[in-house]
């Protein structure tokens, strides 16, 4: 994974709340194997609209998606974050997530940041003001400026130090191997096997 | 200070604590498979030289890209095909177990687990499905993750994570006849909207929850991710013992009575302090159904589709309008006069025997309404088999609906069974969201039994209106009563301390 220090892109305003990940990826562009290539997938349903706002320069090449509460709700599917990260999005901040969808950027280098409802009305009116107005999301110090005014947001500590440090989750679990070990010793023997199989009845 | 049922599981299945703000490591005991969230997991291991850690706590089947017509032929769609064939070769490679299509264990991962005993009270659940949380009914936790954690899970057997904060969801009281634990969910998300869980797990307690089936509460469980929480569990009781007991997979002898021992451990403490809590009288509750396109915009099916400018919030009442709009509803409509053009009666949320029972309890020796589409697809092969000894196919299909083959079917647009743009449905699954059930489509969430009203019907109809097979509580005397989500007296001392956390 990319090390993440700061990201400067176009403020990409995305002003709808409860956008769940059925929207941002339908299901039925789940049905490759691959991991990339999403990008004409990303909100697949709205973009057929001319006017929405993916469609728009300067947007249509992503940025920082600023969005209402509850963006990510729903499906578990990942691949709700590599379209938006195919697309171009680098970052999105908004008031709430869905937690699935939050704990899937931060393993994918899509860096997913909580901000208040005021910083989120605030940067859509910058677009709206100025269509294209970059923002500069800075990990480290955890704000991100646009229009010369500071926005702080909320990253956890770990998913933070992850991102900046560029650190695959697997690896770093592995370190813990031989606590794994000992931990598989101590269960309890009447916990489920799938193998070998048992005959169901009837 | 006492411990939550929550915390008890979590605590019993930690690695490695975190310090310092790092997550715990979590055993998982049970990881379920399927083939839209793992193709890609399974790669990530064949480039990183990974092999699956344990493929004896591992078991995948198809369901959500299946047909459920003609299963015995190739499947037609070729991306749907791949992605089967795709989980059939990886299954081999890495040596899981598989159930495949055909296979008399196959359908809905989340029913699989229960029915084969693999899912028990007390263990760690993870599955590339939100849904997953369906299987804390048990007193398991059980949480819904992405491929890249599907991965990790296989690699290692854990998980990296944060403990989740507490809720407790009281229901208390004796629900009236008709309604069901889907009313209760719906009811609950209504009330506290699809993120105000965000963070936490559910426990749902009461006597309205004591006195569901271990079905029932899956149900419940099943939708807690509409809410936004990541897993929702019910403490398991001499019900969840019984339900479990002499299933293939469940332990015997010995280690029936040393986890039976254990299990009797598992619930809440009664000093033991929740995050947040609240609560919701059972006996208030009439069938529930949604207006919009999120499973927190529903309402008592007596009442009306509601102004957006009855909404306080701004976001709300955008989101209200758009809803609207998508569902080509006008605000004052009765509910009960919205017709439908399809119901189905499917989903881990509602197609058990329990569901289809009930549902065929309400429809048997009728007749469907002219024109309308009734599609009821049991969660598992094994469900079909149970229905079918049971001859519930036969009530079904001289009702004229139509009886098909195991898989997620018509929840999601992923597979044959879709809505067509602006069709209408009544639909016992989990979610309403925006083409959901097929791009244009329109979809009413409902129970069992009001799928079952509905398709009598034609228009969205409670049990209630079907006066003469006694199915409405003696109290009911057939006027509607207009009680909304907000009469509903559901008590929330927390949710100044929600609004905070916000």
């Amino acid at each position: 994974m990319e090390k993440i220090r700061t990201l400067t892109g176009p403020i990409v305003p995305l002003e709808r709340s409860n956008v769940d990940t059925d929207q941002i990826i339908p299901a039925v562009f789940l049905k490759r194997v691959t991991k990339t290539g999403y990008e004409d997938a990303l909100f697949h349903s709205w973009r057929q609209d001319p006017a929405f706002v993916l469609n728009q320069e300067p947007y249509r090449h992503g940025g920082v998606l600023v969005v209402g509460h509850d963006f990510g709700t729903g499906s578990s599917r990942e691949h709700a974050v590599w379209a938006l990260r195919d697309f171009g999005i680098t970052a999105v901040l908004g008031p709430r997530f869905g937690e699935i969808f939050r704990g899937n950027a931060g393993k994918q280098g899509l860096l997913v940041g909580q901000i208040t409802d005021e910083s989120k009305e605030a940067l859509w009116a910058v677009a709206r003001a100025n269509p294209g107005a970059e923002i500069t999301v800075d990990l480290e110090s955890r704000t991100a400026i646009a229009d010369g005014v500071s926005h702080e947001f909320a990253i956890d500590d770990y998913t933070r130090w992850r991102l900046l440090e560029g650190l695959d989750d697997i690896a770093l679990t592995l370190r813990d191997e031989a606590a794994i070990t000992d931990f598989e010793a101590r269960r309890p023997s009447w916990m489920p096997r799938t193998q070998p199989m048992r005959e169901g009845t009837p | 200070m006492g411990k939550t049922l929550a915390e008890k599981v979590w605590d019993d299945h930690v690695v490695v604590k975190g310090e310092d703000g790092a997550p715990d490591l979590l055993y998982i005991d049970l990881h379920l498979v399927h083939e839209v969230t793992s193709p890609q997991a399974f790669d990530g291991l064949r480039q990183a030289g990974r092999r699956m850690r344990r493929t004896d706590l591992t078991v995948a089947t198809e369901d959500h890209n299946t047909p459920t017509l003609e299963i015995d032929k190739p499947i037609q769609d070729p991306t749907s095909r791949k992605q089967i064939e795709t989980l059939r070769q990886n299954a081999a490679e890495f040596g899981v177990r598989i159930h495949s299509l055909g296979d008399k264990e196959q359908g809905i991962v989340h029913l699989v687990g229960p029915q084969l005993g693999l899912t028990l009270p007390g263990i760690t659940v993870v599955c590339g499905d939100s849904h997953t949380s369906t299987h804390g009914a048990f007193g398991a936790m059980a949480f819904g993750i992405g491929t890249s954690e599907v991965e990790h899970v296989m690699a290692t057997q854990t998980l990296p994570l944060k403990p989740f904060k507490t809720m407790a969801i009281n229901v208390e009281g004796e629900l009236r006849p008709g309604v069901t634990a889907k009313d209760i969910i719906l009811a609950v998300i209504a009330k506290i909207g699809t993120g105000g869980g965000a963070g936490y797990v559910f426990e749902y307690r009461g006597s309205a929850i004591r006195s569901l089936s271990i079905e029932g509460r899956m149900t419940i469980c099943n939708m807690s991710i509409e809410a936004g929480a990541r897993a929702g569990m019910v403490a398991p009781d001499e019900t969840t013992f019984a339900y479990v007991k002499d299933k293939p997979h469940a332990p015997k002898g010995a280690d029936w009575d040393a986890a039976l021992k254990y299990w009797k451990t598992l619930p809440t403490d009664d000093d033991a302090v929740f995050d947040a809590e609240i609560s919701i009288d059972a006996s208030e509750l009439e069938p529930f159904v949604t207006w919009g396109t999120n499973p927190g915009q529903g309402a008592s099916l007596s009442g009306e589709v509601p102004d957006p400018e009855s909404f306080t919030d701004p976001t709300d009442r955008a989101a209200a309008e758009r809803a609207l709009e998508y569902m080509d509803l006008r605000p004052g409509t009765k509910l009960k006069d919205i017709p439908v053009d399809t119901v189905f009666i499917g989903s881990c949320t509602n197609a058990r025997m329990e569901d289809l029972s009930a549902a065929a309890d309400i429809i048997r020796g009728k007749q469907k309404a002219d024109g309308v589409k009734v599609i009821v697809v049991p969660g598992s092969a094994r469900v079909r088999l149970e229905a079918e000894a049971a001859g519930l196919d036969k009530v079904f299909t001289d009702f004229g609906a139509e009886w098909r083959f195991a898989g997620c079917s018509m929840c999601l647009g992923m597979n044959p069974d879709q809505l067509a743009p602006g069709e209408r449905c009544a639909s016992t699954s989990n979610r309403n969201f925006e083409g959901r059930q097929g791009k244009g489509g329109r979809t009413h969430l409902v129970s069992p039994l009001v799928a079952a009203a509905t398709a009598i019907r034609g228009t969205l109809s409670s049990p209630w209106d079907l006066h003469a097979d006694g199915s409405a509580p003696a109290d009911f005397d057939g006027e509607a009563r207009n009680v909304t989500a907000e009469e509903l007296q559901i008590v929330d001392p927390q949710q100044q301390r929600l609004a905070e956390e916000v």
